[in-house]
């Protein structure tokens, strides 16, 4: 476990010290401002743009995050042959991915913190500068917790982004996997319509394959509770945990897959 | 005992892109290293060499055969504690610095802080980089890494140390460097097993050498036995010897050349005992300067041994296999 935790702090010092992630926070704040001008534009509707673009900036840019360093991962290490010295260590090729992905998760949390810290700030900002008659308008307070239910939610559909990128990293090449790891975001995306193929389409074979995809692929769309939580409509516990539940047991079955497939794999 | 032992260890690839073929890169290898020995793993590019490393750190799996470090099978987690390991053209993260580096590498054996830094103070000093300590390893040149890879590779005070290719991206103060090192393992009781396609290191530092070529054992054993069956002629150095006399025994001589005025190398094949030839020269009034047999170098060994191996289109496994030349060494 000791090994698994140093391999995730180098994991994370180095993606730190590479700028990527830097520049991707300074996105994500450069767009929450310009979200603040353009609710300046909008009377009323300023806090609810805000909270919209903030919580799509943090998905999107989470996103970027998880795919490019996740799949540099374990190809990156591959690739330029550091995996040779670190696995003469004394620890086992699970443990390495485990630490891997621990790692990455770590760098993930960081950065959507700073994400949603800016969030808070500019909605402090609109909170102590609006009028009470504007803020009447609102349809949930500015500075409003309910706005971690659906980060935490952001948070761990980005952490089985992540062991996905991860699972394509430890058999494919850098870009395939980038591909592939998009492909099932997407589609992951488009689950429920999956579910009801069969309402469009008529041909067996088809809707059989549908249905298949549906029970492979990852439901992303279950961890979107972004529009309930702006609009303050209540998002029931009860969700959020078997959400989380879902996502978690998900996050172990790509990792198991992933370890199996590395664990088996020759380094030429 | 032995530290190494290797049974019948063989690999296959699959090449190709549709159509896969089996290629042996390594057939059959068996090889016994003992405690404390320096040995030699020699041959020339893509004899195998690296694979034969890289299966012993379990980075590629066998298609068949056994390989033991320390009594256990590679692969064994726990055994890892005792061995280092230097790959060929090592790499490491760019974004640490080499401190970090082998900071991070001594946590995961698992010593406690004032031990770490003990180490890695050491070995930093040791291999010459201590002024760079804090430079990020993308900084650094290609020897650089090199001695940052020996001292990852010695940072658990290991008893078996596989070195692939030590002396590679090294310059002549570096190469003595490491040609100490090594010999300072061996003082120490370490087992040392090195791959090289530079015969003079092994000439330097090696017991026992085995050479592979086209990914077989070619010989193997101490290397004094391997080049004292090859003694393939004598060399007298004489002068005063008189040039008619020389004109007379040119017959014999396989080489004559003329050192320096009325002094001679002379060359003579192992048909013709040194005696004879002495004794004319030296009744025509010359004197011996010296007299020593002609040994094959482990060079013209290392040649002669990969010309009988053949082109490696005879690893090809199967009748329409092709071979690559890269991937594998």
């Amino acid at each position: 476990m000791r090994a698994v935790s140093w391999i995730a702090i180098s994991v994370f010092r180095e993606s730190v010290r590479d700028r990527v992630p830097y520049n991707l926070v300074v996105f994500a704040v450069l767009l929450m401002a310009s979200s603040y001008l353009l609710g300046q534009l909008t009377a009323g509707q300023d806090v609810k743009i805000i909270k919209d673009l903030g919580l799509a900036a943090t998905a999107v840019f989470g996103l970027f995050i998880a795919v490019f360093i996740g799949i540099g991962l374990v190809s990156k290490e591959v690739e330029r042959r550091s995996i040779y010295s670190l696995l003469a260590k004394p620890i086992s090729r699970p443990q390495f991915i485990a630490g891997k992905y621990a790692g990455l998760v770590l760098t993930l949390a960081v950065n959507i913190a700073v994400m949603t810290c800016a969030l808070y700030l500019v909605l402090a900002y609109m909170t102590w500068i609006g009028s009470p008659t504007l803020k009447s308008a609102w349809d949930a307070p500015g500075v409003d917790v309910a706005l971690l239910k659906a980060i935490f939610l952001i948070f761990l559909e980005l952490a089985l982004i992540t062991a996905v990128a991860l699972f394509f990293s430890t058999f494919s090449t850098p870009l395939l996997a980038a591909a592939l790891t998009f492909g099932i975001y997407v589609a992951g995306h488009f689950n429920a319509d999956l579910r009801n193929f069969d309402r469009v389409v008529t041909p067996a074979p088809a809707v059989w394959l549908a249905r298949g995809l549906y029970h492979v692929l990852p439901d992303f769309a279950a961890f979107d509770i972004k529009t309930q939580v702006v609009h303050g409509l209540p998002v029931p516990a009860g969700y959020i945990v078997s959400t989380a539940a879902y996502g978690m047991a998900y996050i172990a079955a790509v990792l198991l897959a992933a370890t199996f497939i590395f664990s088996r794999r020759d380094f030429k | 005992m032995s530290a190494i032992r290797i049974e019948d260890l063989t690999k296959d690839y699959a090449i190709g892109f549709w159509r896969k073929r089996p290629y042996r890169a390594l057939d059959r290898l068996s090889l016994e290293i003992r405690s404390g020995e320096v040995f030699g793993f020699l041959g020339p590019n893509g004899a195998g060499k690296t694979t034969t490393l890289k299966l012993l750190m379990q980075l590629i799996y066998p298609t068949s055969g056994h390989a033991e470090i320390l009594g256990k099978p590679v692969g064994d987690v726990a055994t890892r504690q005792r061995i280092g390991y230097l790959p060929e053209n090592p790499s490491f993260y760019d974004y640490l610095t080499a401190e970090e580096l082998l900071t991070y590498f001594a946590r995961l054996f698992g010593y406690p802080a004032a031990e770490r830094k003990r180490r890695v103070t050491m070995l930093l000093d040791r291999v010459g980089i201590a002024g760079e300590r804090r430079l990020q390893l993308r900084k650094f040149s290609k020897g650089m890494i090199q001695r940052v890879g020996i001292a990852q590779a010695l940072l658990n005070d290991p008893d078996v140390i596989f070195l692939d290719e030590p002396m590679s991206g090294l310059d002549p103060l570096g190469r003595r460097d490491v040609r100490s090192l090594i010999l300072e393992l061996r003082e120490q009781g370490r087992t040392v097993f090195f791959s090289s396609h530079i015969l003079a290191d092994a000439e330097a530092l090696c017991s026992r050498v085995a050479v592979v070529a086209g990914g077989r054992l070619a010989a193997s054993g101490l290397l004094g036995d391997i080049l004292a069956f090859e003694v393939r002629g004598w060399e007298l150095v004489v002068t005063g010897a008189k040039p008619d006399v020389l004109a007379s025994l040119s017959h014999i001589f396989t080489r004559r050349t003329e050192i320096s005025p009325g002094r001679y190398a002379l060359e003579l094949s192992l048909d013709h005992p040194p005696e004879q030839v002495l004794s004319s020269l030296i009744a025509s009034g010359a004197s011996l300067i010296s007299l020593n047999p002609i040994r094959d170098t482990l060079e013209d060994f290392f040649v002669r041994r990969v010309a009988e191996a053949g082109p490696r289109e005879s690893n090809a496994v199967g009748p329409t296999a092709q071979i690559p030349r890269s991937g594998v060494g």
